[in-house]
């Protein structure tokens, strides 16, 4: 077992592995897994921040639908308060014409009464002259018995 | 067994814990035991053959992975490639804290490469030495007695020497990196025993010094010597077990499921130590 000139080949045969090892095996398999090992790294990044992107886009949406259930109560409710109001209106809209028309027919009624009246008194006051002058028979000078006459047409 | 019936047990046991030698001797090749004067340049052509091409093939794996290496879906054999890398990709990570591109590669290799190495330990330890002889008989003429074949790199001293130094020559060169040169001289010169008295501070330089320096220098010796010594000895238990007969079955069985355990962790001891002692030599708070 004494030493001699092996070691020496020995020595420069280690050395010679170690560089092939160095540069053309060992960054190769060294970066492949690196890379690897970074992919699934990013790809599991991913994934959990994809995860929480659809808690969030679920959450979002079912917010969102709420609100817009909201929303629609709310439109309803708004139409239904409007056909209300507008119900009301018409209702006090045509209460309002009615009492306007009978308000105008009234106040036809009683314009048309007026003018009978007026008419009917000028012939009972026509009645009454042509009724006193049969009375008296003669002619009345009806000129002096105007203010009486025409305190008799106020009587009636 | 290729050794014949004459062959004694320790005899074997010599036989399957030789390397296969090469060196020059008078300007030509001479093998095995013609090298025994031949001193330091001798060449294990076994361990280098074995350790090379299990090199080669970790890294042709590892390469084939990493040429087809997709950001999708991955298929089962780069799972099982991305399975390693990332055991010591998170294993340097957690040891190692500043920057660097060499440590994770470094680690990959040692612990890939050292793996496949324990892991012929486990091929019958008959099978590849019988045939290596049965090849040198026929094809070249040799006694099969001396053909040897040690199919383990990590039992041969100097493999588990070379790597060691190769990680020692790094644990300096980044000390002096990170620390600068005289930070480095101060690291081994101030420390563990430290005075704010200048006087007594330089007494106690020499201390320190030798503390410090035999800190250093026994973590290649440790991280050699484990590896090495645990090979070594789970290979003669293999070796002892198959020179027993039909019992070794049974045995050999238990031994090597237990050996899986060996391989494994002294793969992953060598790697992680050699993460530690790279990180320690790169921080600077002592």
């Amino acid at each position: 077992m004494n030493l001699n000139a092996t070691l020496l080949g020995e020595l420069i045969a280690f050395a010679v592995f170690v560089l092939f090892c160095m540069k053309f095996v060992w960054p190769p398999l060294n970066n492949a897994i690196e890379a690897r090992q970074k992919k699934i790294a990013d790809g599991l990044a991913a994934s959990d921040r994809a995860e929480k992107d659809l808690a969030l886009a679920q959450d979002k949406a079912k917010d969102q639908l709420k609100e817009a259930k909201a929303q629609a109560a709310e439109i309803i409710e708004q139409a239904k308060k409007r056909e209300a109001k507008m119900i009301d209106e018409a209702v006090h809209k045509a209460n309002a014409e009615r009492e306007n028309i009978l308000a105008q027919a009234k106040a036809e009624l009683e314009a048309e009464r007026n003018r009978l009246r007026e008419e009917l008194r000028k012939q009972v006051a026509a009645l009454a002259v042509a009724g006193a002058e049969k009375i008296l028979q003669r002619s009345i000078d009806e000129a002096a018995h105007s203010d009486i006459l025409e305190k008799l047409v106020q009587e009636l | 067994m290729a050794a014949g019936e004459e062959l004694t047990l320790s005899s074997h046991i010599q036989h399957h814990l030789t390397n296969a030698k090469m060196c020059t001797v008078d300007g030509s090749v001479a093998f095995n035991k013609a090298c025994s004067e031949a001193g330091f340049w001798t060449w294990h052509i076994d361990t280098l053959a074995w350790s090379i091409g299990l090199g080669l093939i970790f890294l042709w794996i590892f390469r084939s992975a990493a040429n087809k290496a997709t950001v999708g879906v991955p298929g089962k054999f780069q799972c099982f490639i991305e399975m390693i890398v990332e055991l010591v990709a998170s294993n340097v990570k957690d040891t190692y804290h500043g920057k660097s591109k060499l440590i994770a590669p470094l680690a990959l290799t040692i612990f890939v490469w050292v793996f496949l190495m324990n892991l012929m330990d486990l091929i019958p330890v008959d099978f590849l030495p019988a045939f290596a002889g049965f090849v040198g008989e026929q094809a070249f003429g040799m006694d099969s007695h001396d053909v040897y074949m040690k199919i383990v790199p990590t039992t041969d001293v100097n493999l588990t020497a070379a790597l060691a130094i190769g990680v020692f020559i790094l644990m300096i060169g980044y000390s002096i990196r990170i620390k600068g040169v005289l930070g480095f001289i101060k690291e081994l010169t101030l420390h563990p025993f430290s005075s704010k008295n200048v006087p007594l501070q330089i007494l106690l330089i020499p201390a320190n010094l030798i503390l410090e320096t035999i800190a250093l220098v026994a973590k290649p010796f440790s991280l050699a010597l484990r590896l090495f010594g645990n090979l070594y000895a789970g290979e003669m238990i293999f070796i002892l077990i198959g020179a027993i007969g039909l019992m070794q079955l049974p045995l050999h069985f238990v031994w090597a499921v237990f050996h899986i355990l060996v391989i494994v962790l002294q793969a992953f001891v060598f790697m992680m130590l050699t993460i530690v002692y790279l990180s320690m030599a790169s921080s600077d708070n002592h």
